[in-house]
């Protein structure tokens, strides 16, 4: 089973190996697909034609992988064209924007256009691990073809019908038109033609022009707008089904704890309840995919389930964890960052450096854990039959792994899982992990009737894949002449998918802005420490590049004051000249560039300066800075995608913190729908000043103290930044993510602007204002 | 288990119903109406927010006892054809991410509106207050409800 791991290249352990290469689609080569399949996942017009794209992907050692075809594009007699979305939505856009791409290239009329969301099935559909901001730079080009493709054939048999060259031809609004002539055929009057017709080569299928495109590149109302108004939209738990039961599950109080006893007579004593089931946890260690222990109350509406967890009485064994306190393990791991580490990158010898340097600065810089809350809390739908099969509803991010980690857990042929992923409240990476799916299957299966399993708030909050805490220890030198002649990071966090023993983060991790330091300091070193993690940890909407950004954009921030220079100046400089980087002979250890070949997404230097002097002229940087205005600088590059910020704050009438204005530089490569590349930017700029100012989750006796939202805050519209400005750079470079990259460098902008204000710098998130 | 009548949405709608449960769960549960979504359960994220006589109300606090004769809206409810003011603003502005919770958005911001047709920012920000949005979709809500107010 190929599908039980999630294929984060940032794991960098055995297991990922076994997992779904994720990367730039080599080969892509375009098949006609059975309409049967198409059938399954979307009503189809009757004689409808179906185009499949087949992937071919590099794997983690950059092997090709093949898929089996996927049908991705359908055209029908009555002019409807269907486009299959097999990515995740959970608030990108991505469900949008590569249909999207498929339509230009077609030139399908986009008010016509009909999108299905596809199951989660790795044969039809490829990768469908909805994380790592890597969706449209995969499925660029593949998208592009089967659009291609299917306007080539459509032209074809126009041409041959007016008896004119295919050159001639064009199409826009789902029809075949004559360039410059009068004679027009919909697309749907072609159908019968192009369904016996030979699939062209690929090389003979010409792709329009990036400037004929009328989609690409514009800004492109999401597909599910209309319905997310009304409230029609389908999320997790908006599923029905006949003698459904509800399920609210309470869970170990410390993770791997063990229930050694339970009374399920009060629960069944509150009207409603049907059922009290117990999951049997995984232990430790949690892994990632499977449910903690547990016991369920099943009852025939949400409101019952849930006095009836309440009122259940459990004895637990509390287990190892019961002793564990966060603020402890910080101050531990702040001691440990002060001996030599693991050495994850070299260059020169910083030693040296620091034995003959002219001045020396260290800082440490703390992160706490940080919950996903997203506002739908998990839940998911399981139907398990009689005859073995299952048939799941889950807002899932990766229900590829959901539908494998189903099939293991009830011990069943994957062939008899069926998967339908609905809209996700949030993802975030919370609803990357199977557990939830899982929970639900288990009790379906126990219950025998279809189980909707529901997640209040305070099951989200306490039992998470949170993001790590985390302290950093940063030494910079500088020589004699005051030039920066050494950078020694040291980083420990407990990883995700730790084990029970002590280990540095993953290589994986050290990769996400950490030890791809861009800046030419002549000696560098980077150190990894040991910890153990006491609680589960997984990625938050970014993972480490949140603490890595703020411990070196902060920095950066305190040594060009100390060396005279404007932030934005000393940022310039020190990435040098324009060129590639490629660390080479740096790195110990394999370096993972977010899965993607380094020749192929080498690190720009040029295109970092060019995201920086845009940031810097759009915000009047140099003119708000000499007014004396509290503005924050900072740049960092994620997910391969280059985005310079800048942040302007002041305090109100009551001393609160106000963010004015955010201006965001971004070079994403070919920015796909515009308005999306916005709306996150917008959006990941009011995520981190949740992460910065208000958020963060503490463990006390292995128990998470955060209950809701009065506890654990996410910031209020009147703390969200007034204005974000994002300055998109025209890019014809391959297209790259945008759901990431704009939370990293928020924060240490945010953090030196906050300096600008009150004099004081922060060095442990959230920050005190 | 008690009988109830409420009036949803212009209908009398007959449930049974213990009298702690909240119209959140009444109209998920008991009624099939999905619009209104389950966020935090304590009246802390306004994910649930319908109006009763008007007044923008957090159904998962609101007990069905408590109901009587109000008037409960939901955004199913909100206009005839999703054509309420602030829906069309909400389109013009593109503004959900997720859209989990724009129902409870929509709804809070059109009781707004309902007492006050032209919010200043700050009062505009004051009303939504209770209202959480992870994705951050905060700065095209203020600019929808904006929109709106001038259209009416």
């Amino acid at each position: 089973m190929k599908t039980m791991m999630p294929n984060l290249p940032f794991l960098n352990k055995k297991e990922a190996a076994a997992s779904t290469p994720k990367g730039t689609v080599d080969r892509s080569e375009i098949f006609r697909a059975s309409r049967r399949d198409f059938l399954k996942i979307g009503s189809l017009a009757a004689g409808g034609f179906v185009l499949g794209v087949n992937f071919q992907c590099s794997g983690p050692k950059g092997e090709l992988v093949s898929f089996a075809p996927n049908a991705f594009v359908s055209i029908a007699s009555d002019n409807v064209v269907t486009i299959i979305a097999h990515r995740s939505e959970m608030g990108t856009g991505i469900r949008t924007s590569l249909p999207m791409i498929v339509a230009d290239e077609l030139g399908a009329d986009w008010s016509q256009v009909k999108i299905v969301q596809a199951e989660g099935d790795e044969d039809k559909y490829g990768n469908q691990n909805t994380d790592g901001s890597f969706s449209v730079r995969m499925f660029y080009e593949p998208m592009k073809k089967a659009g291609a493709t299917a306007r080539h054939m459509l032209m074809q048999a126009a041409a041959k019908e007016w008896g004119v060259d295919v050159s001639e031809c064009d199409t826009e609004n789902s029809q075949v038109i004559q360039k410059g002539g009068s004679k027009k055929i919909a697309f749907g009057d072609l159908v019968e033609q192009i369904k016996v017709m030979e699939l062209p080569k690929a090389e003979d299928v010409p792709m329009k022009d990036f400037s004929s495109y009328k989609l690409v590149g514009k800004d492109v109302p999401i597909y599910d707008l209309e319905d997310i108004a009304t409230g029609k939209a389908v999320f997790g738990a908006d599923v029905d089904l006949p003698n459904m039961l509800i399920a609210v599950v309470r869970r170990s109080p410390v993770v791997g704890a063990k229930a050694l006893s339970y009374s399920e007579e009060k629960a069944l004593a509150v009207p409603g309840v049907k059922k009290v089931v117990k999951i049997d946890g995984v232990g430790l260690p949690t892994g990632l995919d499977k449910p903690l222990e547990g016991i369920a109350v099943l009852a025939e509406n949400t409101w019952s389930a849930i006095k009836g967890s309440e009122a259940l009485e459990v004895e637990w064994d509390l287990g190892p964890n019961q002793t564990y306190n966060s603020s402890v393990q910080l101050e531990e791991m702040v001691k440990s960052t002060a001996s030599n580490g693991t050495v994850k990158r070299e260059r020169g010898n910083f030693n040296q450096a620091k034995s003959s340097a002219g001045k020396t600065f260290e800082k440490t810089y703390l992160a706490p854990f940080y919950a996903h809350s997203t506002i739908e809390p998990p839940a998911a739908i399981a139907d398990v039959k009689a005859d073995g099969s299952v048939v799941i509803w889950a807002p899932s991010q990766h229900p590829q792994w959901a539908r494998g980690a189903v099939a293991g857990a009830l011990g069943v042929d994957l062939a008899k899982v069926r998967l339908n992923v609905t809209l996700l409240g949030g993802g975030f990476g919370r609803k990357s992990k199977p557990d939830y799916v899982v929970e639900a299957a288990l009790l379906s299966k126990a219950a025998g009737v279809p189980v909707r399993v529901q997640w209040t708030r305070t099951c989200d909050l306490h039992h998470d894949y949170y993001h790590s805490h985390s302290a950093q220890r940063i030494v910079a030198t500088l020589d004699g002449s005051g030039n920066l002649s050494g950078w020694n990071h040291h980083t420990v966090f407990p990883a995700i998918g730790s084990g029970l023993d002590a280990a540095p983060p993953s290589d994986g991790e050290l990769d996400l802005g950490c030890r791809d330091f861009p800046y030419d300091v002549p000696n560098i070193r980077v150190e990894a420490h040991e910890s153990t993690a006491h609680t589960r940890i997984g990625w938050l909407r970014s993972v480490s590049n949140i603490h890595h950004a703020f411990a070196i954009g902060a920095m950066m921030d305190e040594l060009a004051e100390a060396r005279g220079l404007d932030p934005v100046d000393q940022a310039l400089q020190l990435l040098g000249d324009d060129r590639d980087l490629v660390f080479a002979g740096e790195m110990v250890g394999d370096y993972g560039n977010y899965g993607e070949k380094i020749e192929d997404f080498p690190w720009s230097t040029a295109r970092m300066k060019k995201v920086i002097e845009t940031v810097a002229e759009k915000s009047n940087w140099k003119a708000n800075l000499a007014a004396g205005k509290a503005v924050g600088f900072a740049a960092h590059k994620s997910f391969l995608t280059y985005v310079a910020c800048v942040v302007m704050v002041e305090k109100d009438a009551n001393g609160n913190l106000l963010i004015p204005e955010v201006h965001y530089a971004v070079d994403c490569g070919i920015a796909v729908n515009t308005d999306r590349v916005r709306s996150q930017f917008e959006g990941g700029a009011q995520f981190a000043t949740s992460l910065a100012t208000t958020s963060a989750i503490t463990l006390e006796n292995g128990r998470v103290q955060q209950n809701n939202f009065d506890t654990y805050q996410i910031i209020r519209m009147p703390q969200a930044p007034k204005k974000t400005h994002v300055h998109i750079v025209p890019s014809m470079e391959k297209p790259t993510g945008v759901g990431e990259p704009p939370v990293p460098p928020f924060i240490p902008a945010l953090a030196n602007a906050v300096y600008k204000l009150s004099g004081k710098r922060n060095y442990q998130l959230p920050f005190q204002v | 288990m008690d009988k109830y009548v409420i009036k949803v949405n212009g209908k009398d709608q007959e449930v049974t119903a213990s009298e702690d449960m909240p119209v959140l769960w009444v109209l998920r549960d008991l009624l099939g109406m999905k619009g209104t979504k389950f966020g935090c359960g304590q009246a802390l994220c306004g994910a649930c927010t319908v109006h009763l006589d008007g007044e923008a109300v957090r159904s998962c606090s609101l007990p069905i006892s408590a109901v009587g004769d109000g008037v409960i809206t939901t955004i199913e409810g909100l206009s005839e054809g999703g054509d309420h003011p602030l829906q069309k603003a909400w389109v013009e502005h593109i503004v959900p991410q997720c859209g989990y919770c724009q129902s409870g958005q929509i709804m809070n911001a059109a009781a707004l509106l309902a007492r006050n047709p032209s919010p200043s920012e700050a009062e505009i920000e004051s009303a939504m207050a209770g209202n959480l949005c992870r994705c951050g979709t905060y700065n095209r809500i203020k600019d929808a409800i904006v929109t709106a107010s001038k259209s009416l």
